[in-house]
């Protein structure tokens, strides 16, 4: 037998440049498409920029930051705007030291995001608190990671927090330091993320629940839910939000009249719901037959069965389109200003209106387009480290 | 000699169809505790459905079952308590994917039979041991070879302490040098007195365990014997048929 010398494989790192000549230079039309695009990109790029260091009144955003922030909001009782991020950043810094990696990309945006704001607004009174934000992440990445015992309060805490965020912001009647703020008061991101918040933690049970009953061998609960969901799939957001708002009323008893932002996350729920339930459906779909006879011949009962055998692989398979819909949700929130109701877009419009800041039309929908497009990044950036994480060792 | 007993299971001409399908042509049998009986017959002769009729997980349209005297109903409580009775093996394991082996084993016991959680979770390890791989209790079903997949669903049968345990082709979906370890847990598990219905063509484990034999063809059972008068003499054409077939490899 001959000796083959064994030679080194061959190289493949080909530097920048040719990079660049084998992507955007490989034929005289690739290279001519790469000139004109270039050019486009940096004449529109330019301008903006002009346009944004240069003739922007900036101040139409910078005065009315607390109205983009919170509406009407009293100002007095801003303090449990503060004390709810404050819970949700040690919850999350609890979190991220209790799970490590499924976490982390929340975590790191949000440590980023909570020191840029407070860069922002150095020069007013707020930037320590944004400092302290920063901090009570990493408080809580140490208590998670360094005290025993941290992951049941990580989950309880996670439960809890939403209703006792929705209090705090709320408030109640009888309570003298926590005064009920209505919430036609409520407006700006803080109205569009309570929206998208309660929407979505609402609507995924309510859709798991549309799913299953979609499979129910019971004709009257099987053909309710299908009947629910195609009608409405059928109907544009709009029309449901419209009718939520004004003729809800109709069907509820004589001394229920929940609040306008009431009725409408009512609709926005009901809305979603019917998507979820969609998307939960794939995944239950892909579960084989299999795990459903393993676990009904261990003796366990359809609810059982259900609950952690089922439901846990489905939703496990459904995480992308899941977080897909809780994005759409966001941006939909959008909407309720056609009711009548003052989302951060529609605050957008009012300042438009005030007499100092005509015209900044620009500014006010550069503004708006930012903050969705900032929270829609990290939320999407968040889930896809999450769903890598969670893919690991299983399947 | 003690006295005869109840057998653990009797079936009465139970039949089968699949819509326009009789699948199950009248089957009768009793099964004594303690017995260990091996089903065999060619593909598509009912094998898998009747022993699955056995823990309802296919349903009967006529005839009756009556498992440790409890008779298979319609009343789903009838047939939740027969199928915490009787443990039942996969030809394609059907472990849950998302939870560890430990956490497979201990779910039914900790939910169906309310045992505490430390328990279960010894006796689960217990059951590992037996089945020679309690190193494997903290990984999940995907990281591990078929053959103890295998021997894990055989321990999460158990686990419920069953009196009955079914076996459905358990080795057929392994790889030749898996099907021995899986085996050998099988014959221990008879010898050590367990009820078993087994359908294979694994004649190793017929002739070392088995107290009866069944011979499946077009849906009813076409002989019975031991091992020993199914081997070496069988009566009906199709039985010396299908086992100079099956024999012959
Ligand atoms: N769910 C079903 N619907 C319709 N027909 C079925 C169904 N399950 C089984 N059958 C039919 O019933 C007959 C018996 O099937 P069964 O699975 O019991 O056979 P088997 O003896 O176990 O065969 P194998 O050795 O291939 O597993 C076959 O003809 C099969 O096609
Ligand atoms: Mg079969």
């Amino acid at each position: 037998m001959t000796h083959v010398e064994s030679l080194p494989p061959p190289r493949t790192g080909i530097g920048p440049i040719g990079w660049l000549r084998q992507n955007l230079f490989s034929t005289w039309y690739n290279a001519l498409l790469t000139i004109i695009a270039t050019l486009v990109i940096g004449v529109v790029l330019l301008s903006i920029i002009e346009w944004a260091v240069g003739s922007a009144r900036w101040g139409a955003i910078s005065t009315n930051m607390t109205l983009f922030m919170l509406g009407q909001y009293p100002r007095e009782q801003v303090w449990r705007v503060w004390a709810v991020i404050y819970l949700l950043a040690l919850l999350l810094g609890l979190s991220w030291g209790v799970w490590q990696t499924a976490v982390r990309g929340f975590a790191l945006i949000a440590v980023g995001a909570s020191l840029v704001f407070a860069l922002s607004v150095v020069n007013s009174s707020v930037w320590p608190i944004w400092i302290g934000v920063a901090f009570a992440i990493g408080l809580g990445y140490l208590g998670g990671r360094h005290v025993p015992g941290m992951r049941r309060v990580a989950v309880v805490g996670g439960v809890l927090s939403f209703p006792i965020g929705l209090l705090l912001i709320s408030g109640l009647t009888r309570l003298n330091f926590l005064p009920q703020v209505p919430s036609n008061l409520w407006g700006g991101l803080l109205l569009t993320l309570v929206l998208t918040v309660v929407g979505n933690l609402v609507s995924l049970p309510l859709g798991i629940l549309l799913a299953l009953g979609r499979r129910s061998r019971l004709p009257v609960i099987h053909y309710f839910c299908v009947g629910y969901i195609e009608l409405i799939r059928g109907v544009p957001l709009i029309t449901i939000l419209y009718m939520a708002a004004n003729m809800l009323p109709f069907f509820l008893p004589e001394t229920v009249r929940p609040e306008l932002v009431v009725r409408a996350m009512i609709g926005l729920i009901l809305f979603e719901a019917a998507y979820q339930a969609e998307n939960v459906r794939g995944g239950l779909q892909a579960i084989p037959r299999g795990q459903y006879e393993a676990a009904y011949a261990l003796g366990l009962n359809p609810i059982l069965t259900t609950l952690f055998i089922i439901l846990p692989q489905a939703l496990r398979l459904v995480i992308p389109a899941l977080l897909n819909s809780f994005v759409s949700l966001f941006k939909d929130t959008s909407l309720v200003a056609i009711v009548g109701l003052f989302d951060l877009l529609r605050i957008g419009r009012s300042v438009l209106a005030q007499s100092d800041w005509l015209g900044t039309h620009r500014e006010v929908f550069a503004f708006a387009f930012l903050v969705y497009w900032g929270i829609n990044l990290a939320l999407t950036y968040g889930g896809r480290r999450l769903e890598r994480a969670l893919g690991i060792g299983q399947r | 000699m003690s006295p005869p007993e109840e057998p653990i299971i009797a079936c009465e001409d139970v039949h089968k169809w699949y819509g326009q399908f009789h699948a199950l042509r009248g089957i009768s049998l009793s099964v004594q505790r303690g017995e260990v009986v091996v089903i065999f017959g060619p593909s598509g002769s009912g094998k898998s459905t009747f022993i699955r009729t056995l823990n309802r997980l296919e349903e009967h349209q006529r005839g009756r079952i009556v498992v440790d005297g409890i008779e298979l109903t319609n009343d789903i409580r009838n047939i939740e308590a027969v199928r915490r009775e009787i443990g039942m093996v996969f030809q394609s394991f059907n472990l849950f994917p998302h939870l560890t082996v430990l956490q497979n084993i201990v779910l039914a016991p900790v939910w169906v039979r309310r045992w505490k959680r430390q328990q279960a979770a010894q006796s689960a390890m217990q059951l590992l041991e037996r089945v020679g791989i309690p190193e494997q209790a903290h990984k999940f079903p995907g990281q591990l070879s078929g053959g103890q997949q295998q021997r894990v669903a055989i321990a999460r049968a158990l686990a419920m302490q069953p009196k009955v345990m079914l076996f459905d082709e358990p080795t057929s979906a392994l790889d030749p040098e898996m099907i021995k370890e899986v085996l050998d847990v099988m014959i221990e598990l008879a010898k050590s007195g367990m009820t078993i219905l087994a359908v294979t063509h694994e004649m190793t484990f017929a002739r070392s365990v088995a107290n009866r034999m069944l011979f499946f063809d077009g849906g009813v059972i076409v002989e019975q014997g031991t091992p020993d008068q199914i081997f070496n003499h069988p009566q009906h054409d199709r039985t010396k048929l299908f086992l100079s077939q099956i024999l012959k490899h």
